[in-house]
């Protein structure tokens, strides 16, 4: 329940001496630290009644729109339902409590969830190995182009260096070439929202490594010259990195390893509905071609008869090494685990079918409308892109007007102004799991404001009203830096 | 259909008003030649009922042993209230607050998160999390050397008291930008830094100086020497802290002349369970000097269109959706959850609690400490001082005696062979608040047996 009561800092409820003192071990002396090593005086953190904090953090996430409150078709980040069972049963004692330096005989049951988890992945996108340690979308970039850079110096190819990147690519991807010590080179879109194959050739060199593509792209509609386009790449002497975000759209209709990849990570917050907790954890699963396969990072889960065992740098000599502390986020691939097999073979497919076709019902409804699809001549992936650039030259209303007043309407905003080459644009996915009443209610909502634009265009310019803030100052924000609550000193 | 909410009736209208006559016919854009019919290795599906089965089943298998593993992870008492809160649909399934007003309650938690860890660490700034310890310790040296403009080296010293897969960890992030991460000798008889191969480097080029407080062994560094050395020399420091440490310890912003430059390290302690491994969650703090070379989500306070105080993510520049290749990293997504838990954990346990929660580790330890090494064939490896954990020396080789206790459900320790191997038989060793006297007593009396087991055979 949204409210507009707003609500302190957990700082100023404290008082001296208050505390949630059922949570307190019992007091003991400090032992042998030496004086000098000693913090002076007691930390600043809150001091308050469990029941504060308790009451504190419930209105907190009150002030919240999620999945399970609101429709919330934020594009390119599938927001669809999280079942709970994925999250009961990753809580299981056993799973939760087990310390993972704990040993192979005590980890048979979790590590029996990832080694399937690892063959479903395997399989649902066509590749011959995965990894599950990337612990995010962007560790999952990196390791794979990490990969692609270990395979051209392994073969003394040592020029390869320069990572092909179209200018529809999420942030993530130039980002990560750029970590992996690559340089980037962006290609044009063509107006139909395919690769420039003209331009991609043009960048194709003796000093490509590879290239990183989203199919469908970020634009919502599929690489329909996928196939020569990976041929290209490969005579090249480049290799193909998948950027996984929108898996979801292809779920086992198209595989990315039939379509020629050599690399590619998985969203598992996104296409396996993992949460998305306010920012992560995200889970960002490798999978590779068999050319790849001896620099998939450690560690990787190994069957040997009945018996598994985690593989690290003794078994993979050539890995790319570790990413992560452990084994990544194995709470996050539980909850994969649960809803792929809940899911099943059929499943898999379903999600692919009924979010797309979620989504080009929803582009069809509002196309009808008025409002204008970016690539209309086209089919929509499991999202599409509509500008309203119409609406922000003849009415003066942007798409940032419109995104704060469907929250008003009860609607989380889709993606606004990403991808950057669609001017005024809403990236909208609504995924699989949301009813057509919900749809029909979005589209109903989009047609309200537009007349609202045409008859009081302050009403948008001035959104939300409803929220708990009003429109924000991040101008102020970034200059006047307040980023830490300071105790008030005397 | 799990989770799909389409009837029939829906989906003839939906096709009706698309003007395709079957849902394969929205797929025609998709060469027919790359289309799969079917999965072949994806199991078919099964119920809740039945998934919930065959999960109580292997998390049954692998049982809950007496632990006394840490070596980067840590077994905590997680209040009640830390789960229940995180897993409300509002936070568990909301995402990165880019709309900031229908995302208060994460932007305001964020917010509170960094005012707690820059407190505790007594540093300007918190980021609003990273992926964990270990990846946090490589954007920390990526960082060090964008910051310290005048080091021309990019090199970064890296004790070997620093757990060695974070080293391993910074290594594979960091090689392709080009960094070069040394290691330094810890001297064998206190289990720190040597001083005299930090002194060897005097003069030289150096970027930055990493200091675990506690270090891999549980053993406390001098961080003042070192943090003045650095000073001394021109590095930048980087302080590898255990957060639960802070409440106790001298926090890295208070270190030497002029305190840590950077301060990363897992905050995985604070609410997040040992989960087989993940997801934990990674922080780092900074000066202000350094705050446009953060990486990650930084949250801001701010005032709304009426003057009244809101949160928004800031300083977004620095990020990748805006800079792309030009960015401090290519971090997204990251640990918000685990961020969310932290902070109520924080807010339940407040100072005295967490000063509480410290001492007590440090106690549990060191009766562990004396309980185990009145066992013949098991001694200290070095004198303390010592946080929560300890290196133990055997008579005998590691492997086998961990295999024996594992039997006896204990999970008694983490082997140093294969990262330590001059040690020698060496055990490390971790004791929390959450061991008992009864709990030491019981690993005590099964080791005592494992040792005089294997002395008679």
């Amino acid at each position: 329940m949204i409210t507009r009561k707003p609500e302190p800092l957990i700082f100023e409820l404290s008082r001296a001496g208050r505390g949630a003192t059922a949570q307190y071990p019992a007091a003991e002396p400090l032992g042998d630290v030496p004086p000098g090593f000693r913090r002076r005086g007691q930390p600043p953190l809150p001091e308050v009644s469990e029941l504060q904090a308790v009451r504190h953090y419930t209105r907190l996430s009150q002030l919240n729109f999620g999945i399970d409150t609101h429709f919330y078709p934020l594009g390119s980040c599938t927001m669809k339902y999280n079942p709970r069972a994925c999250n009961a049963l990753a809580m299981l004692p056993g799973f939760l409590g087990r310390h993972p330096l704990a040993g192979a005989a005590t980890g048979q049951g979790v590590m029996a969830c990832l080694f399937e988890l690892q063959e479903m992945l395997k399989h649902v996108t066509g590749m011959a190995g995965v990894s599950l340690t990337p612990m995010a979308g962007a560790q999952g970039e990196f390791a794979g182009v990490a990969m692609i850079r270990a395979y051209h110096r392994a073969r003394g190819d040592l020029a390869r260096s320069e990572i092909i990147v179209p200018d529809a690519a999420h942030g993530t991807n130039p980002a990560t070439a750029t970590m992996c010590g690559m340089k980037v080179r962006e290609i044009p879109t063509l107006p139909d929202g395919d690769v420039d194959l003209a331009a991609l050739e043009a960048a194709l060199s003796p000093a490509t490594a590879g290239i990183m593509l989203t199919n469908p792209s970020t634009l919502g509609v599929f690489e329909r010259r996928i196939v020569e386009i990976a041929r290209k790449v490969h005579e090249a002497g480049g290799l193909l990195y998948y950027d996984g975000a929108n898996l979801n759209a292809i779920l086992g209709k198209v595989r990315p390893g039939d379509m020629g990849f050599d690399v590619i990570h998985m969203n598992l917050h996104k296409t396996f509905s993992t949460p998305h907790g306010g920012g992560g954890p995200g889970s960002g699963a490798v999978g590779v071609g068999q050319r790849l396969l001896p620099y998939l990072p450690v560690p990787v889960v190994g069957r040997e008869g009945e018996r598994y065992r985690w593989l690290d740098e003794r078994d993979l000599p050539d890995s790319i090494g570790r990413l992560s502390g452990f084994m990544g986020n194995t709470g996050v691939l539980l909850r994969a685990w649960v809803y792929m097999r809940i899911l099943g073979a059929a499943g898999m497919r379903r999600v692919a079918e009924y979010s797309t076709l979620n989504a080009n019902y929803l582009m069809a409804r509002l196309a009808e409308a008025g409002f204008e699809p970016a690539y209309s001549g086209r089919r929509a992936s499991h999202e599409f892109i509509v500008t309203l650039k119409r609406e922000a030259r003849e009415l003066g209303v942007t798409a940032m007007d419109f995104a704060k007043r469907l929250l008003d309407h009860g609607y989380h905003a889709p993606t606004t102004y990403f991808p950057l080459l669609v001017p005024e644009c809403l990236l909208i996915e609504p995924t699989e799991t949301e009813t057509r009443e919900e749809l029909d209610g979005f589209v109903e909502a989009l047609v309200a404001i537009r007349r609202e634009a045409e008859t009081d265009a302050a009403m948008l310019k001035s959104a939300p009203h409803t929220m708990p803030v009003r429109r924000l100052d991040d101008v102020r924000a970034a200059r006047q830096l307040d980023v830490a609550w300071k105790p008030v000193t005397a | 259909m799990p989770y799909i909410p389409h009837t029939q009736d829906d989906v003839r209208a939906m096709l009706d008003r698309i003007g395709v006559p079957s849902i394969d016919g929205l797929f025609d854009e998709i060469p027919v030649a790359l289309r799969v019919e079917s999965l072949p290795g994806v199991p078919d599906a099964l119920t809740e009922m039945e998934v919930s089965r065959l999960a109580a089943q292997r998390a049954a298998a692998d049982g809950s042993p007496l632990n006394f593993i840490g070596a980067g992870a840590y077994e905590h008492h997680i209040p009640a209230p830390v789960w229940a809160l995180v897993t409300r649909g509002e936070i568990y399934s909301a995402y990165t607050p880019y709309q900031a007003e229908a995302s208060q309650g994460t932007l305001q938690i964020m917010y509170e998160y960094q005012s707690m860890i820059a407190g505790l660490a007594a540093m300007d700034v918190s980021n609003a999390s990273l992926y964990d310890g270990a990846s946090a310790l490589a954007e920390a040296c990526l960082m060090a050397v964008r910051a310290h403009r005048r080091s021309k080296s990019a090199r970064i010293l890296v004790p070997d008291t620093v757990n060695p897969v974070w080293r391993r960890v910074a290594s594979a992030i960091t090689e392709g930008q080009g960094l070069r991460l040394e290691t330094l000798a810890c001297d064998p008889a206190t289990g720190r830094i040597d001083p005299a191969a930090l002194a060897a480097l005097s003069g030289e080029d150096i970027t930055a100086l990493v200091v675990p407080q506690p270090n891999f062994f549980g053993q406390l560094e001098d961080a003042d020497a070192l943090t003045r050395w650095a000073r001394a020399n021109g590095a930048l420091v980087i302080a590898a802290v255990n957060p639960v440490s802070l409440a106790v310890m001298k926090p890295p912003g208070e270190w030497g002349d002029g305190g840590a430059d950077i301060a990363c390290g897992d905050a995985q302690p604070f609410g997040v369970p040992l989960s087989s491994g993940g997801p934990y969650v990674g922080f780092m703090a900074c000066r202000m000097e350094h705050v446009r070379q953060l990486p990650g989500r930084i949250a801001g306070r701010t005032v709304d269109a009426e003057g009244k105080p809101g949160f928004t993510l800031t300083l977004q520049a620095r990020e990748q959706h805006i800079r792309r290749a030009k960015a401090t990293s290519n971090i997204c997504t990251n640990q918000g959850l685990l961020m969310s838990a932290a902070t109520i954990h924080l807010a339940l346990l407040g100072p005295a609690g967490l000063e509480r929660v410290a001492r007590a580790c440090i106690a549990r330890t060191s009766e562990l400490v004396a309980a185990l090494t009145q066992l013949p064939g098991v001694r200290a490896a070095f004198p303390g001082p010592r946080f929560h954990e300890a290196v133990l020396k055997l008579d005998r080789p590691v492997a086998p005696v961990l295999e024996a206790l594992a039997a006896d459900g204990i999970i008694g320790g983490f082997d140093l062979a294969r990262d330590y191997p001059a040690m020698g038989d060496a055990l490390l060793v971790c004791a929390t608040e959450t061991r008992t006297r009864a709990d030491i007593e019981t690993y005590a009396r099964a080791l005592g047996a494992v040792q005089g087991r294997a002395a008679v055979a």
